[in-house]
């Protein structure tokens, strides 16, 4: 079940279902659901609460799934709602429920970098997120994760976008002093790709990119490690076969117009950019690598967490509501355009838009369409921090024995997300640690060394 | 002779009009449209940018960094939030950091100066610190003022103090080392005190070498500016440089390399006025 459910939904469909957004049986129904409370923003944060305290109230009464929407289904959902609010102060429920603590600090300051992985922090200050939980939240433009790591560290910024591993990395003290960071939640999943130069069409076998030069974003990103699980599985060595250089994403385009890279996994708007540009096509997205891969997050020092708990609290409710936001197909559009303008992203409306709605021009003069080419789900597995530790061993950045672990549960706070999801009427998952698949090999997340090992191309240690 | 004078002047402004408007003409027809490009559907041609459908060069023609140039220029300084400002605003950012980081160097360079340039002893004593540091690119101290200092806005004024303050602490001490012998001898014949003599004849005697110093910091730091803003971003002309990179804007970028021409050649004219006010015929 989708952690956006709703249970005030008697047509719910109690198995997986597929739509547009994936989350109603039919389109016709889909476009419904978009009709009705649930699928759009709520108004008002009253009105959203109401909802879900009227929502657990239905659920304690009808554990039950069938037996719930069979009662649904026969008084419909608004008689339900009036039945339910006669015996119980729903009123009051919702109030004490909205109460939360006061945010210590109002005015705070979150750092991004201008990609499409960042959505649900910088939409949350044009469409009013941040402002809905308390908070007057300056989203500010950074030049590169090095500057957002050192003015998060410094406290320049009160919490920043970051790459899922960075914050991993920067509680390790790789590449910078060791300060605990946490990630409440992931920005986004999907929604990188590997693009290559026109020139390079005919070689859509990995197995000749021998000698190829690919720019990646960041040593500690997604994009480092699902290039090298890429290139390895294709049987390159990516040390000694091909040239990985770091560089930052809007130079990465100039990069590939001025033939000084054959290609490069990277963000997206940067993948549609190229194409948008004449220069490069989409050879894979990174959905075909791992589809529901983790890729940006949201994060916060420790002290900051510490010091200004509400804060933080908000700052995450804001974040995880707007998430949600962006989770539905049907907001995309506006979110393009919300987040386009030079004070955002600073990226053609189009070019957004082709990477949200999922319908884009793959370069070779042929249009795609997958939904799903980026998503949103705030959730914090921990198995996807114990998987980039498999993979910062696997390519030398940590070296020795790690206690995955306890380091993926420092970082990734999958309990705290979890009590506050199901706060705020969402569906979390019940636990931290999933199995998934990338390339069609299995991870699982209670064995890690083993993972590890299976691997022939790796650094030697 | 005023004639003459006159019409070379004239004849200068000629030529100058007739290279910029051959430069305009080159550019213009280099950048031209090469016509639609064949075999692409509408609805692909719909997702694709101007370069890919039309042909178009990257490199943006004259009339359209004209036509971009007018639209900035009536209004430079509208305020869209923190990440979009008008160009007026940009421009103040990058003075006043320069204004800032410059000023320090001023009250750091001149007396150091002076007393390098007055006493042997120290002269010698410092000289093997300066010529170490000097050759330092201002932008590798970034990392590390940023490391120290932990803020991105005094990391940037520390860089621009940094590399504006040799070039006017060297002047300086050269200035006050080589005012001629005969008048400090004169000075002290007269039993004139050392602060008297430091500020009523070596100053005045110094002072064009130690403006010109002064000149070349601010062009100096000018240069820096631009450079250090685009690493830690924010606010700043430089930040606007790298914002419209980012957008891939080469319109923009190009208005932006004229803005920061035209700054800077006025902070040297400044200069240049300051230096001519304390030159003195011998």
């Amino acid at each position: 079940m989708s952690a956006f459910d709703d249970t005030f939904d008697g047509d719910h469909s109690l198995f997986r279902s597929r739509c547009a957004c994936g989350r109603h049986r039919s389109i016709v129904e889909h476009d419904q659901a978009s009709l009705s409370l649930r699928c759009e923003p709520a108004a008002n944060p009253e009105q959203r609460y109401q909802g879900i305290v009227a929502s657990a109230v239905l659920r304690a009464m009808f554990p039950n799934g069938a037996t719930r929407r069979g009662f649904l289904k026969s008084v419909g959902a608004s008689t339900a709602l009036a039945a339910i609010s006669q015996f119980f102060p729903l009123k009051t429920a919702t109030e004490a429920f909205a109460d939360t603590g006061a945010p210590e600090k109002k005015d705070l300051k979150v750092g991004f970098i201008p990609i499409t992985c960042a959505t649900p922090i910088i939409m949350a200050a044009p469409l009013g997120f941040y402002a809905k939980h308390g908070l007057n939240v300056e989203v500010v433009k950074t030049a590169g994760w090095a500057v957002v790591r050192d003015k998060t560290i410094n406290k320049e910024y009160d919490a920043s976008h970051m790459l899922a591993p960075m914050p991993i990395a920067i509680s390790l003290g790789l590449g910078a002093q060791a300060i605990p960071f946490a990630v409440p939640a992931i920005e986004n999943v999907n929604g990188q790709g590997i693009t290559l130069a026109i020139k390079h069409k005919d070689k859509r076998n990995p197995a000749d990119w021998k000698g190829m030069k690919f720019a990646i974003p960041f040593d500690y990103s997604m994009h480092n490690y699902l290039l090298r699980y890429y290139l390895a599985e294709h049987g390159l060595d990516p040390d000694a076969d091909v040239q990985l250089r770091s560089v930052p994403p809007p130079e990465m385009v100039a990069n590939l117009r001025a033939d000084n890279i054959d290609g490069f996994l990277a963000p997206d708007n940067i993948c549609q950019r190229a194409i948008y540009d004449g220069v490069g096509f989409m050879h894979v997205l990174s959905k075909e690598i791992w589809d529901g891969h983790p890729c940006c997050s949201f994060a916060a020092s420790r002290d900051f967490i510490t010091t200004s708990p509400n804060s933080f609290a908000a700052l995450t409710r804001a974040i995880i509501d707007a998430t949600a936001y962006a989770s539905k197909a049907e907001n995309r559009k506006q979110i393009a355009e919300a987040i386009a303008p030079a004070n955002y992203v600073n990226a053609p409306v189009t070019v957004l838009e082709q990477v949200l709605t999922g319908t884009y021009a793959d370069g070779l003069g042929g249009i795609k369409s997958d939904p799903k080419r980026v998503d949103f789900d705030p959730f914090p597995w921990q198995s996807f921090a114990v998987w980039m530790l498999t993979q910062m061993k696997r390519w030398g950045q940590i070296k020795g024995d790690v206690d995955y672990r306890s380091i993926a549960e420092q970082v990734y706070l999958a309990t705290e997300t979890r009590k506050t999801m199901a706060e705020m009427g969402l569906a979390p998952p019940a636990i931290s640690y999933k199995s998934f698949s990338v390339m069609g090999k299995t991870f699982d997340p209670a064995r890690p060394d083993d993972y590890l090992s299976s691997f022939k191309i790796r650094k030697s240690a | 002779m005023r004639a003459m004078t006159f019409s070379l002047r004239l004849r200068a402004a000629v030529v100058s009009l007739v290279l910029f408007l051959g430069f305009i003409g080159v550019w213009h027809i280099a950048t031209r449209e090469s016509g639609t490009v064949a075999g692409m559907s509408p609805e692909y041609a719909r997702l694709m940018g101007a370069t890919a459908t039309q042909g178009k060069s990257a490199m943006p023609g004259p009339l359209d960094v004209g036509a971009k140039l007018w639209e900035h220029l009536r209004r430079p300084f509208y305020d869209n939030g923190p990440n979009d400002k008008g160009l007026g605003i940009q421009l103040g950012y990058s003075i006043a950091r320069v204004g800032l980081g410059y000023l320090l160097a001023v009250f750091v360079a001149i007396p150091l100066g002076f007393l390098t340039g007055m006493s042997p002893l120290i002269s010698r004593a410092l000289d093997p610190f300066i010529q170490v540091l000097k050759p330092i690119s201002p932008l590798a101290w970034m990392p590390l003022a940023l490391y120290t200092i932990k803020d991105s806005s005094l990391s940037a004024i520390f860089v621009i103090f940094i590399c504006s303050v040799w070039p006017m602490l060297l002047n300086t001490a050269f200035g006050v080392a080589s005012v001629r012998k005969e008048w400090i001898n004169v000075a002290r014949t007269l039993e004139v005190g050392t602060f008297r003599r430091a500020f009523t004849i070596i100053l005045p005697a110094a002072a064009p070498t130690i403006l010109t110093g002064m000149r070349i910091s601010i062009g100096i730091a000018w240069l820096v500016i631009v450079a250090a803003e685009m690493l830690v971003g924010g606010t700043g002309i430089g930040y606007f440089v790298w914002n419209e990179w980012n957008n891939l804007s080469i319109t923009n970028v190009i208005i932006a390399i004229l803005l920061i021409g035209i700054v800077g050649m006025l902070l040297d004219q400044i200069l240049a006025r300051f230096t001519r006010m304390v030159t003195f015929p011998e």
